[in-house]
């Protein structure tokens, strides 16, 4: 990517609930708010702060399988909905299965580039119409379907599952199931600091062994990961503004309430294909890598991350990926706290997919609005100190398996 | 003749009721999984359900298509094995309809009893009548070329009785299921000395199959699990009548009730259980079991008048609890029924009188629920009892009455022969009934 033509902020960030099994109010029972409560509340949570509709040019939704969720289709019709203001003005709906949120981001950015002000990004999963077994099947989805047939009843557990086999028998079992258990407590100590988490309500009193001592059992569920390993089924939207210096004048937000925008990057990885090598994050690196030269940094600049941790394993091979631990040493990063939110870079600081939940479509813009809050001050009990030298976030939004990612840059004001 | 092939051809009769509902579907699952191994691929396996009732049969399939897509989801993992050289089943969606239709399709409604002729293994699941079963029996077996196995699921009846009143000459063996089957743990097996040991070990492997827990008991009438709650609920009925020396019929009900299930940690309160199983059945079972006990008489006018009244307890179809001793809604207890009057008073009106003459629960008190799963359960009930026992209240008295009563009853089923050990008996009533504990127990020692 050449350098962008101009500033680009982001501000206004606002998430709904994470809702699903281990919030209190969830009773899969009962009946629960669907897809259009969902994008009403997180857009008008962020029109609310943008000095209303009026102030927004465009808006972008990314959503990833509401056609079978929810047998909803057409989403971009539902920004209207929202508030009467958005009616007649320019909505797009973009869809790369669990990095659909980071597509709606990167979909913003380039409207603001072309000349938009102020473009609403909205991302939106509702989840809990189905038992996990058949949310397994709509996930399937983002891979390629010619291998759904010799996948595993839960694919892409099965698919993460396999990768941390790879790397137990490359680099050992004990010392990784060690870091896949910390970066479980890691995810529900942060969890327990943000309201809007999933695993908010988590009382469990000692997460990191309870995950270890959780022996994966491939009869019943996965051979090498156990249900702690993966993030949960939910329910959730989040949105956030995208603005040019204009934009944010318009809308009346002062720069320090806002974050810029310095570096991104998307990259594609052939879906037919198999990683190169399963103990490894390739589409990940590359596009951190690419988003960070874009922004002139390196990640010794960065103060913390938000990274695409549907599974532990997946926490643990983006470590590798970005460079923060050599191959086969992730584990051994993670174990000894370094992620940790007093770490020598917290990551998933408000719980990440595991601890927060993963409503897929909406992953990517709530990574978004986590840094947004993080550098902006606003994360409440889960804020952590930002190093006056290390004015720098980064979000890692990632689709199937390692195929599509977005990685952005922000730097704090 | 192998265990899969005894269970290529097999009926099961009373099939739509409330145990054989449940028994036919756990049989039909079981032989669905064998039909699928690789070996018996192309092998017919026909499950005939025999019921009199075609309306009743009609929702008995219902039942079975519901409850095999529980089962199916739960083995997805497995399911996605069995079915992997069929191409056209890609999603977990299709091959659990797969599953179901293959679970449906080995199922054989019908009304006539000619069906079980040709099968190897024979469920019995009709009403709990002696005549009825000899019939069944003797007709299939005077009728069959298989010299099938007869496995009755009666709950009081002795073996010994049936095998010689049909003329089985050892082909019949009490396999107890208890209520409801596809999720009750608990399988009473009772054998006699004419079984053959091929016969004894295929209903243990049959067991292990559906992933039961047997308990061995003797051949006397009611075995261990109705050895135990007869006479526990006769001992309840007992208590009422010594209460309404001071308290009316229905406040009496409350406080027994109220001190097996509260003061007790038990699931339900005895007449709550006595609904649940039915008036009626508790009594019939009594009817059966009375003759093989001399020394005591295990009969109740009380449950007689109830059932002249036509106060029975038991469920509707949908499994909602019908009204008995108790009337209710949502499935909680709202009212209690005085025959003397023939009508339900509200056991809000009683309550605070009751309560106060029970006196306060021990202040270490947690519900059966909460107990029950708990991790230190022992801890908890050792520490409850122990509190129980320092008490002289009216309500502690009658819960101290009843464990030692209940105690006592598990007891003599041991030495009376019925039951092997102590253990067996306290393992009846864990996994059976779901009590919290066994009624031989220390606590009040």
């Amino acid at each position: 990517m050449k350098k962008m033509n101009k500033k680009i902020y982001m501000a206004a960030g606002y998430n709904t609930i994470s809702m699903g099994t281990g919030r209190k109010e969830f009773n899969p029972k009962k009946e629960r708010p669907g897809l259009e409560h969902y994008i009403s509340e997180a857009g008008k949570g962020t029109l609310a702060q943008v000095g209303g509709a009026q102030n927004i040019d465009e808006s972008v939704i990314g959503n990833f399988m509401a056609s079978r969720f929810n047998k909803q289709g057409h989403l971009a019709g539902f920004i209207p909905m929202i508030d009467e203001g958005l009616r007649f003005k320019p909505s797009i709906r973009v869809e790369a299965a669990c990095a659909s949120g980071g597509m709606a981001l990167i979909t913003g950015i380039k409207s603001v580039l072309a000349g938009a002000d102020a473009v609403m990004a909205l991302g939106v999963e509702v989840q809990n119409t189905m038992k996990a077994i058949y949310v397994a099947d709509v996930l399937a989805g983002a891979g390629w379907f010619q291998k759904r047939k010799d996948g595993h009843a839960y694919f892409f557990p099965g698919q993460f599952s396999d990768r941390a086999g790879a790397y137990f028998e490359k680099y050992g079992r004990e010392k990784t199931r060690k870091g896949l258990s910390r970066w479980y407590r890691n995810s529900i100590e942060n969890a327990r600091l943000c309201p809007t988490a999933q695993e908010f309500h988590n009382t469990t009193p000692d997460p990191e062994t309870t995950c270890y001592k959780m022996e994966p059992n491939g009869k019943s569920f996965l051979d090498n990961l156990n249900v702690l390993d993966c993030s949960k089924v939910s329910d959730g939207a989040s949105a956030i503004a995208i603005l040019s210096e204009e934009g944010l004048a318009k809308c009346g937000i002062a720069k320090k309430e806002a974050v810029e925008v310095i570096g991104f990057a998307t990259s594609e990885r052939d879906i037919t294909k198999n990683p190169t090598d399963p103990t490894v994050m390739e589409t990940i690196k590359d596009a951190a890598h690419k988003a960070l030269t874009n922004a002139g940094i390196t990640i010794n600049d960065l103060a913390t991350i938000e990274t695409h941790d549907c599974f532990t394993i997946a926490g643990i091979l983006a470590v590798e990926a970005l460079g923060f631990a050599k191959p086969g040493e992730g584990a051994d990063f993670v174990f000894e706290g370094n992620t940790a939110r007093t770490g020598k870079i917290p990551m998933n600081t408000t719980g990440g997919l595991v601890g927060w939940g993963h409503p897929t479509g909406g992953t990517g813009v709530h990574q978004a609005v986590t840094i947004w809050e993080q550098l902006t001050g606003k994360t409440g009990a889960a804020q952590i100190e930002i190093p006056a030298g290390k004015p720098y976030g980064m979000t890692i939004n990632m689709g199937g398996d390692d195929v599509s990612v977005v990685a952005i840059v922000y730097r704090k004001n | 003749m192998t265990y899969d092939q005894r269970l290529q051809n097999v009926s099961v009769l009373g099939a739509a009721g409330k145990m054989g509902s449940g028994i036919l579907l756990l049989t039909a699952v079981e032989m669905t999984d064998l039909s699928l191994k690789p070996e018996n691929k192309g092998k017919l396996f026909i499950l005939n359900a025999v019921d009199i009732s075609q309306e009743m049969l009609t929702g008995l399939m219902k039942y079975v298509r519901a409850q095999t897509l529980k089962i199916a989801e739960k083995k997805m993992v497995w399911l996605r094995n069995v079915y992997a050289d069929r191409k056209d089943l890609i999603e977990n969606g299709e091959i659990i309809n797969e599953y179901i239709n293959d679970v449906i399709g080995i199922i054989r409604p019908t009304t006539n009893i000619e069906a079980a002729y040709h099968s190897n293994l024979i469920f019995e699941a009709a009403s709990e009548n002696q005549e009825l079963k000899r019939k069944l029996f003797s007709q299939i077996d005077e009728n069959s070329l298989y010299k099938p196995w007869f496995f009755t699921n009666t709950s009081s009846i002795p073996i010994k009785v049936l095998n010689n009143e049909a003329n089985l000459r050892g082909r019949i063996l009490g396999f107890h299921f208890y209520n409801p089957p596809a999720v009750q743990k608990l399988v009473e097996l009772i054998t006699i000395t004419e079984n053959s040991c091929e016969m004894i070990d295929f209903a243990e492997d049959f067991a292990k199959s559906l992933k039961k827990i047997v308990v061995p008991s003797n051949d006397y009438a009611g075995f261990i699990g109705n050895g135990h709650f007869m006479r526990d609920a006769l001992h309840g009925i007992s208590e009422v009548g010594s209460l309404m020396k001071k308290f009316s019929f229905v406040e009496s009900v409350y406080m027994v009730n109220k001190v097996t299930q509260d003061f007790l940690v038990r699931p339900m309160g005895i007449f709550q259980l006595i609904d649940y199983v039915g008036i009626d059945v508790v009594r019939f079972i009594m009817n059966v079991m009375n003759p093989y006990y001399n020394h005591e008489d295990l009969h109740s006018d009380l449950l007689d008048k109830l059932f002249e009244m036509n106060v029975k307890g038991g469920q509707n179809a949908d499994g909602s609890q019908k009204d008995g001793f108790l009337k209710y809604e949502k499935n909680k207890p709202v009212a209690i029924f005085d025959p003397e009057k023939n009508k339900y008073f509200a056991i809000a009106e009683v309550t605070e009188r009751c309560d106060a003459a029970l006196g306060a629960m021990p202040a270490s008190f947690a519900p059966w629920k909460s107990v029950n799963f708990s991790k230190n359960k022992d801890a908890v009930l050792m520490a409850y009892f122990s509190e129980l026992n320092g008490m002289n209240t009216l309500g502690s008295n009658l819960a101290k009455k009843y464990n030692t009563r209940s105690n006592e009853i598990g007891q003599q089923l041991v030495s009376n022969g019925v039951a092997h050990n102590d253990d067996d008996v306290n393992k009846v009533m864990l996994t059976g009934f779901f009590h919290a504990y066994g009624p031989i127990n220390n606590f009040l020692k």
